[in-house]
C-alpha cells in the first residue's frame, strides 16, 4: 500500500497542475498574443514616430469601425469611415463620442485590428484608448487617435480595419476612487 | 522491479483469512452500492454505458425525426439545439468513456495477474458519482427554458452571455465526470504500475492494458483541464469575471484554444482503448501472433503525444497566421503515420492467418475498414483551405461518426462479444450476433455514410432544417439511424439470453486466445489471481 500511496500522490500532483495549466493559459494567451501580435491585439503603450520614413510608392486604407457595447448607452462614431495613408505618415483621427444619459458615464475602448498580422504594425502615438475616458451626463467629446503604419507592413496588406469597442466600466471607476469625497467634482 | 512479488507467505495466510469473508459478498442491491470488486464494478460501468447508449441515442431518433423532411415539423428549434448537445454530451461521457472504463476494471486485473484493482474502495466511487451527474444533467432538460443547447463544445460567448440557467447544471454535472473519470483513470495507472503478476514486465502486457494505462495519463493531463474551463464559464456567467468576454479584456477564442486543449486528447481516450480491443481480438481469430507488438506500443504512445500539439486543426477558421495553419495541419497529417502502422499490423497480422469470423471478429473487422474511412475524412479535414470549406458542416458530424461509432462503439461491441464469455460462463447467441453484425453493418452505412455528400454540398451541422436539395438524402440518413437504433435492440436481446444460459464455455473459450484472463475458468470467479500467477 506505501508503494500505491507514494504513485497516488505524485498522480494526483500531475493533476492539480494540469488544472492549475488549464488556468494559467489566460495569462500565457494573452502574452503569446501581445508578443506576436496575433489575434489583431494592438500595443497597448504609446509608439514614438522615430521612423520618419515616409514611403510614398505604396497606399493603405485604413477603415474605421466604433461601436458601443450592448449595456453602454453612448453614442460613439468616428469622424470618417475611411482614409488612406502611406505608411510613416502621422494622421489624427477624431471619434465622437455623446453621453446622452442622465448621469456620469466612465467608458473604456477595446482596439481591435483586422487582418490581426497586422496589428504589430499599426503604430498608436495617442490614444483615447489608452486611459478611461469620462463623460458628465449630456456632454460630448471629441477623443483623438494619433497614428502612423509602419513602413516594414508587409506588401500584402493593402486594407486595415480598426474597430473599437467601447465598455461602460462606470463601476470599476467607482471601486477605485477610495476619497471621493475629498477629491470633490 | 517493484512488482507484488514481497512474502508470498504473508499473503498467503491473509487470503486463507480473508476468503471466507469475501465471498460472504451482500445480496440484493447492497452488493452493488458497497461492492468494491473489480467485476462487479465493471459490470455497473458497462450496464450504466448501455443504458446511456440507448438515452443518447433516442436523442439522435428526436434529431433524426426532425430532419427527416425539411421545414419544422415536431420540436422547436431550441429543444433540437438541447437534443443536440446532450446527445453529444451522453455519448461521449455517459456511453464510450464508462464502457472503456468499465472494460478496463474487468479486464486489466485479469490480463496482469492482479486480484483486484489497486484502490477498490475509489473505484466503487468513481463509479457511483457518475449516475448523478448524468441525472442532474438529464434533470436539467426539465427546468424552465431547457437544458443546455449550446452543443457539446459549449463554445463562449453561448454557454456564458446566451445561455439560461441550466448552465450551472451542466457546469457541476461536468465536475463530477470529470473527478470520476481522473479517479478511474488513477486507479488504472497504479494497477499497472504496481500490481502486475512477476514476469509480467512492460513489454509482455496485453495491448489493452497499454493502451489503457496511455489512455489514464491522457485522461488525468486534459480533464482537469476541462474541470478549469467549465470553472471558467461559470464564474464568467454568474461571478462577474470575464475570461472570455471581451467586455472585460477577455477574448471567446481563447475559450476554443482551452478547450480544443481537452478536446483532442479526449477523441484519443476515445479510441485508444478500441485499438487495444481490436489488437487482442485480431489475433484470437487470425490464430497468429500480432504482428509488430512493439510497434503498436511506440504507435499508441506517439498518438498521445501529438494529441497535444494539434488542438488547433479544430479552429482554422478563427484566423490564424499562416506559419500557426501550416503547424497544426502538418501535425495533425502527422497522426497518420502511426495510425497506419497500427491499421497495416492489424492487416499483416491477418495475413496468411487460420481466420474463422465469429462476431467479435465481425465487428473488429468492421472496425477496421470503416475507422479507416472515417481517418481519411479527418485527413481531409486536416488539410487547411480543404477545411474552410468542410468546417461546421455534415462532413464533419460523418467524420466523427465513424471514428466514434463505427470505430469505438464498434469496438465496445466487439469487446463485449469477445468477453462476455468469459463474464457469464455461457456462449452468446451466435446466429443472433451475426443478425445483430450485418443489420448494424448496413444501418450504419445508411445512417452516416450520405452525410459525406450532404456535407460537402454544404449543408451546415446543428441546424433543425436544410434546403430542399437535400431532402433525399437527409431521408435515407433517418431511415438508416432508425435501423441503426432498433439493430441495437437485437444486441440487448442477445445479452439478455446469454447473461441467462447457454451453451457453456470452456476457459479458454475461443480456439486461438492467448492471455492470463483466458486461463481462469468461466465464468471468472469472483476473485481471480489472489496468489499471483507466474508468467514464463
Amino acid at each position: 500500500m506505501a508503494q500505491h500511496q507514494f504513485l497516488i500522490g505524485k498522480l494526483w500532483l500531475v493533476t492539480l497542475a494540469m488544472f492549475g495549466f488549464g488556468f494559467a493559459l489566460v495569462p500565457l494567451y494573452d502574452i503569446f498574443c501581445e508578443v506576436t501580435g496575433l489575434n489583431g491585439k494592438t500595443s497597448e503603450v504609446a509608439a514614438t514616430s522615430e521612423n520618419a520614413v515616409i514611403d510614398t510608392s505604396r497606399a493603405i486604407t485604413i477603415e474605421f469601425l466604433a461601436r458601443p457595447n450592448k449595456d453602454m448607452p453612448w453614442i460613439f462614431k468616428p469622424e470618417v469611415h475611411r482614409m488612406t495613408v502611406h505608411p510613416g505618415e502621422i494622421h489624427i483621427m477624431n471619434y465622437w463620442a455623446e453621453n446622452p444619459t442622465g448621469q456620469m458615464i466612465v467608458g473604456q475602448a477595446v482596439p481591435s485590428v483586422s487582418p490581426g498580422q497586422a496589428a504589430l504594425y499599426f503604430n498608436k502615438i495617442e490614444c483615447f484608448c489608452f486611459s478611461q475616458q469620462q463623460l458628465a451626463a449630456g456632454k460630448n467629446m471629441l477623443m483623438p487617435l494619433q497614428f502612423y503604419v509602419d513602413p516594414a507592413l508587409p506588401a500584402q496588406f493593402h486594407t486595415i480595419t480598426l474597430n473599437y469597442t467601447l465598455y461602460d466600466v462606470t463601476q470599476a471607476w467607482a471601486a477605485q476612487q477610495p476619497t471621493q469625497d475629498n477629491i470633490g467634482e | 522491479m517493484s512488482v507484488t512479488t514481497t512474502e508470498p507467505h504473508d499473503h498467503d495466510k491473509q487470503h486463507d483469512h480473508e476468503q471466507e469473508h469475501h465471498d460472504h459478498k451482500p445480496s440484493g442491491i447492497k452488493r452493488w452500492l458497497y461492492t468494491t470488486n473489480h467485476k462487479d464494478i465493471g459490470t455497473l460501468y458497462l450496464v450504466f454505458a448501455l443504458i446511456m447508449f440507448f438515452i443518447g441515442g433516442s436523442m439522435a431518433m428526436v434529431i433524426r425525426l426532425e430532419l427527416f423532411q425539411p421545414g419544422m415539423q415536431f420540436v422547436e428549434p431550441h429543444f433540437f439545439n438541447q437534443m443536440t448537445t446532450v446527445h453529444g454530451l451522453i455519448m461521449v461521457f455517459g456511453a464510450v468513456m464508462p464502457a472503456f472504463t468499465g472494460l478496463a476494471n474487468w479486464m486489466i486485473p485479469m490480463m496482469i495477474g492482479a486480484p483486484d484493482m489497486a484502490l477498490p474502495r475509489m473505484n466503487n466511487w468513481s463509479f457511483w458519482i457518475l449516475p448523478f451527474a448524468f441525472l442532474i444533467l438529464l434533470l436539467s432538460l426539465f427546468m424552465p427554458g431547457g437544458g443546455p443547447s449550446f452543443g457539446w463544445t459549449f463554445y463562449a460567448p453561448l454557454s456564458t452571455t446566451y445561455s439560461n440557467d441550466s448552465t450551472a447544471l451542466f457546469v457541476f454535472s461536468v465536475h463530477i465526470m470529470g473527478i470520476s473519470s481522473i479517479m478511474g483513470a488513477i486507479n488504472v495507472i497504479v494497477t499497472i504500475w504496481n500490481m502486475r503478476a512477476p514476469g509480467m514486465n512492460w513489454m509482455k502486457m496485453p495491448l489493452f492494458v497499454w493502451t489503457w494505462f496511455i489512455t489514464a495519463f491522457l485522461l488525468i493531463m486534459v480533464m482537469p483541464v476541462l474541470a478549469g474551463l467549465v470553472t471558467m464559464v461559470l464564474t464568467d456567467k454568474y461571478f462577474g469575471t470575464s475570461f472570455f468576454d471581451a467586455a472585460g479584456g477577455g477574448d471567446p477564442v481563447l475559450f476554443q484554444h482551452i478547450f480544443w486543449f481537452f478536446g483532442h486528447p479526449e477523441v484519443y481516450i476515445m479510441i485508444l482503448p478500441a485499438f487495444g480491443i481490436v489488437s487482442a481480438i485480431i489475433p484470437t481469430f487470425a490464430r497468429k501472433r500480432l504482428f509488430g507488438y512493439a510497434s503498436m506500443v511506440y504507435a499508441t504512445a506517439s498518438i498521445a503525444i501529438l494529441s497535444f500539439l494539434v488542438w488547433a486543426h479544430h479552429m482554422f477558421t478563427t484566423g490564424m497566421p499562416v506559419f500557426a495553419t501550416l503547424f497544426f495541419m502538418y501535425a495533425t497529417m502527422l497522426i497518420a503515420v502511426p495510425t497506419g502502422v497500427k491499421v497495416f499490423n492489424w492487416v499483416a497480422t491477418m495475413w496468411r492467418g487460420a481466420m474463422t469470423f465469429e462476431v467479435p471478429m465481425m465487428f473488429a473487422l468492421a472496425f477496421i475498414v470503416l475507422f479507416t474511412i472515417g481517418g481519411f475524412s479527418g485527413l481531409m479535414l486536416a488539410i487547411t483551405p480543404a477545411d474552410f470549406q468542410y468546417h461546421d458542416t455534415y462532413f464533419v458530424v460523418a467524420h466523427f461518426h465513424y471514428v466514434l461509432v463505427t470505430g469505438s462503439v464498434f469496438s465496445i461491441i466487439a469487446a463485449v462479444y469477445y468477453w462476455l464469455p468469459k463474464w457469464t460462463g455461457n456462449m452468446y447467441d451466435e446466429a443472433l450476433g451475426q443478425w445483430h453484425f450485418w443489420c448494424s453493418l448496413i444501418s450504419v452505412n445508411l445512417l452516416f455514410f450520405p452525410m459525406h455528400f450532404v456535407g460537402l454540398a454544404g449543408m451546415p451541422r446543428r441546424i433543425p432544417d436544410y434546403a430542399l436539395q437535400f431532402a433525399d438524402f437527409n431521408a435515407f440518413i433517418s431511415i438508416g439511424g432508425l435501423l441503426f437504433g432498433l439493430s441495437q435492440l437485437i444486441f440487448v436481446w442477445g445479452l439478455i439470453k446469454c447473461a441467462r444460459g447457454g451453451v457453456k464455455a470452456t476457459a479458454q473459450v475461443w480456439e486461438g486466445a492467448e492471455g492470463l484472463e483466458w486461463e481462469v475458468p468461466s465464468p471468472a470467479p469472483y476473485h481471480t489471481f489472489d496468489t499471483p500467477p507466474v508468467i514464463k
